[in-house]
């Protein structure tokens, strides 16, 4: 088609636009990798100064594993967390999810007739099943009746917890027909090796999952639908986005992300008690939050929340070294994480001017 | 305003601007897009600081570091998008941040004493017991007159006051205006509709790219001169020659026994397009014309009837089903449906045909910034490139992509939604040779318009809509004014 106007004939302005193309790519990656590292160079420093102040157990080899080890199931429910939030919803239901999932784990591997891998497989694939589903049980009010997330969330918050306790007469239940689960939660990769503890495969379970949904995210075509749902979900509906099926995924992965954290827990523990998770919707959200992705929706990265998670973690790890006390814990926890999103804020306000 | 400068990254948005109005006076402001009048206008409301330059009111230099510094020295801003508080009833909106108290509660009657003082002062009434959400836009208009009065402004900047009115209700404003002026209230008049200026205007002032290019008393501005100094060109006909539609040409768009139950119902809905044919939709705001395309597009689901694209019968249930059929809505309100607007040019553009540029669902995007460049350049896009924000872009750069989203699918029909409203006469000319190269191409066009010059000048027939039907039809030829209007407000059958 020929331009509206004759200014400047188009192919001319194309070849143009094409030629710096490349250049405009080149400029963005710059931006984040400048982003990434310093971040990371902040993470170092401050890790150096700490390490020292704990008299160089911080950067311990088994520390560092342990603080890996610990943030694996708050980053995992993260990562779903930080769809729903880039649709400008919330969830709620996690940290319960996780109680619910961490119950059935035991219960369904209790009673399957064999042992073994096969015992492994099918209980971690119908605990998934389950936290899938409860988060499409959250989605359809939200999609079909219009409710807020809050609320939808905040209901199944209360139901699974209470599905948890009866299910286990409000008792732990032993976990011990595979052997797989031990490995997943008390095993290390690579142990052999002299002065290298090895890496849980817990670790490795989240950089997968960390990894998988950051290239849904940012590189398929799914991924731009989230983030154009919540940028402008009218806008994206009129493009001829389901968004209805994308909302409703939205959930189904936060669902099915709580429940892998919960396989991780429960493995850890080889044991399915009602009372897990309590409170750790709030601990992923700060997760989320603190890593760049906006309560407003339309905005976020895995990469950021990865970081958020990390970041938490190993504020924790610090503080038990330097034997803060835990009450004052919980005062540092808050402040940095309102520093945190300030920070955020006065860099995209530099960045607009 | 002397030596204003602004400048934004990548873009220097005003570029040492001076103007000044006196007492009594209502001086527009007229512009291209982009040319720095919203910018301006925010400095002047305290939402964005200048880089440099100085403001004086009455002699004296001030700053204004804020919206309350701007309000506290008599300035008044009515925005296109007014900032009604929705839930809010009439009085409380116009009193809405110098309540009257008495100690620590609020004064309920001293508040509906001083609503009354203002709606007197300005001769208008208004159903005080209504909530904002429950007026019309010009009455919300009005509640926003009386916001400034109540701040006791002496200057009122107003952008696009007319741009969703009827033509009663701005002869009603603009006798306002005229009161107001006598009383010595200034006003800073943004307007794209040129013809009306004469009738409001007593200067004119025209920015150019982030400068301002001329003043002149509006008596000696003829609209040729306004043209040629906004765009810098002499644009000698407004409308394109539109191309005649090929004898036999095929239909492209069947509509027949349409009804939705939208914003505005509309029922036996029954009209064709064929290839290479505009259809203008014309009718008062609130006839259903909008209502009409959404049908057809799945914006809103029809109820029933037959929706037919090239001939192939269609069930349009969601937006994708028209899209997939071939059909386009380019909707009026380009920022709370037309765009994502923390999204870049790249993203907004392949948006509705994404699925074209992924495989197993991966998005290329190499391929996404070569067909978003060649947009960029086809429709002269005015942004740094492809990675730009669209919030960042003009008005009328925005509303270019939104046609760049559509212009991207193979569309039969292009289901146009006041395409040029709040667009300077610049990018109206582009956007009508659009649609004249769209017709070029074998398409079908429906057009929504309400300025009826658009309407008559750019549609091959036109089609009255009133009360959620279509009421009459004319050909170009025998489309009048007077035809139109009489149909569209129930004079004529």
């Amino acid at each position: 088609m020929k331009p509206a106007v004759e200014i400047k004939p188009a192919a001319e302005v194309k070849a143009v636009l094409d030629a710096s193309a490349g250049e405009v790519a080149a400029k963005k990656r710059r931006a984040a990798t400048i982003r990434t590292v310093s971040l990371a160079a902040g993470f170092i420093a401050v890790i150096l100064v700490v390490n020292v102040l704990a008299h160089g157990n911080f950067l311990e080899p088994g520390n560092i594993t342990n603080i890996l080890r610990q943030i694996t199931v708050n980053a995992i429910m993260a990562v779903g967390q930080t769809f729903v939030i880039i649709t400008a919803g919330i969830d709620l239901s996690v940290g319960s999810l996780i109680a619910l999932t961490s119950v059935v784990m035991a219960q369904v591997s209790n009673a399957l007739p064999f042992g073994g891998a096969g015992n492994f497989v099918v209980t971690v694939l119908a605990v998934i099943g389950v936290g899938a589903f409860a988060g499409y049980i959250n989605a359809l009010p939200v999609v079909k009746l219009g409710l807020p997330p809050f609320i939808t969330t905040l209901a199944m918050m209360q139901v699974a917890r209470g599905l948890a306790f009866i299910l286990a007469h409000g008792q732990p239940i032993p976990l011990h027909a595979s052997a797989a689960f031990d490995w997943l939660g008390t095993g290390y990769l690579l142990s052999g090796i002299p002065g290298f503890p090895g890496v849980p495969y817990a670790v490795l379970v989240m950089a997968a999952v960390a990894i998988v949904f950051s290239v849904l995210l940012g590189r398929t075509a799914y991924g731009r639908y989230v983030l154009a749902l919540g940028g402008n979900e009218e806008a994206a509906r009129l493009a001829g986005i389901n968004t209805g099926r994308v909302k409703t995924l939205v959930y189904v992965i936060s669902g099915g992300c709580a429940a892998v954290a919960g396989v991780l827990l429960t493995a850890r523990f080889a044991s399915g008690a009602p009372q897990n998770g309590s409170g750790y919707e709030l601990q992923a959200i700060a997760a989320v939050v603190v890593g760049g992705t906006s309560l407003m929706g339309g905005r976020g990265s895995i990469v950021g929340t990865f970081f958020g998670a990390l970041l938490i973690g190993v504020l924790y790890n610090v503080m038990n070294l330097l034997h803060v006390e835990s009450y004052t814990q919980l005062i540092v926890l808050g402040v940095v994480i309102l520093l945190a999103v300030v920070l955020d804020q006065l860099r995209k306000r530099y960045l607009a001017r | 305003m002397h030596g204003i400068v602004k400048t934004f990254p990548g873009v220097r948005a005003l570029d040492g601007v001076s103007f000044e109005v006196v007492a009594g006076e209502v001086h527009a402001l007229v512009g291209e897009n982009g040319a720095g009048k919203s910018t301006l206008m925010k400095i002047l409301a305290g939402a964005q600081p200048a880089d440099s330059g100085e403001i004086a009111i009455d002699g004296g230099v001030v700053a204004i570091d804020g919206p309350k510094t701007a309000e506290r020295l008599g300035i008044g801003m009515i925005y296109q998008e007014f900032n009604l508080v929705p839930d809010l009833g009439v009085i409380e909106n116009i009193v809405l941040g110098v309540e009257p108290r008495s100690g620590f509660f609020l004064d309920r009657a001293g508040a509906a004493r001083e609503a009354a003082r203002v709606l007197a002062e300005l001769g208008i009434v208004l159903p005080l017991d209504r909530t904002a959400r429950r007026l019309t836009v010009a009455q919300q208009q009005l509640v926003e007159i009386a916001k400034c009065l109540a701040r006791k402004a002496r200057l009122i900047v107003m952008d696009e006051p007319t741009a969703s009115l009827t033509d009663r209700e701005t002869d009603a404003l603009f006798a306002l205006i005229a009161t107001l002026k006598a009383q010595g209230v200034a006003f800073v008049y943004i307007s794209h509709r040129l013809e009306e200026l004469p009738r409001i205007a007593d200067r004119v002032t025209v920015l150019r790219d982030g400068a301002a290019i001329e003043t002149r008393p509006i008596a000696a501005m003829p609209q040729e001169d306004l043209i040629r100094l906004m765009v810098g060109r002499a644009l000698e006909n407004h409308f394109p020659e539109l191309p005649p539609v090929a004898d036999g040409a095929a239909t492209v768009l069947h509509v027949s026994d349409l009804a939705a139950d939208g914003a505005v119902p509309v029922h036996d809905v029954v009209f064709d397009v064929r290839a290479g044919e505009i259809v203008g939709l014309a009718g008062l705001v609130g006839a259903g014309r909008t209502d009409i395309v959404r049908a057809i597009a799945g914006a809103d689901v029809p109820l029933r009837g037959e929706v037919a694209v090239d001939g192939a019968r269609v069930v349009v249930r969601s937006p994708a089903d028209a899209i997939r059929a071939g059909i386009a809505l380019i909707t009026e309100d380009r920022k709370g449906q037309g765009l994502v607007l923390g999204m870049t040019v790249r993203e907004n553009t392949t948006l509705a045909h994404l699925q074209a540029f992924a495989h197993n669902g991966f998005i290329d995007r190499p391929a996404e910034t070569a067909a978003t460049n060649e947009k960029i350049a086809e429709l002269r896009i005015r942004t740094p490139s492809s990675e730009q924000t669209v919030r960042n872009l003009s008005g009328g750069n925005q509303q270019k992509v939104v046609l760049a989203k559509w212009l991207i699918g193979r569309a039969r029909v292009f289901l146009f939604d006041e395409p040029t409203r709040g667009i300077d006469v610049g990018a109206k000319a582009e956007i009508y040779a659009l649609m004249v190269e769209l017709l070029r191409q074998g398409a079908g066009i429906v057009m929504v318009s309400s300025e009826l010059p658009e309407v008559l000048g750019m549609s091959h027939r036109v089609l009255v809509v009133r009360g959620g039907t279509i009421r009459a039809e004319f050909a170009r030829g025998e489309a009048t004014p007077q035809k139109v209007i009489a149909v569209a407000t129930g004079v004529a059958a």
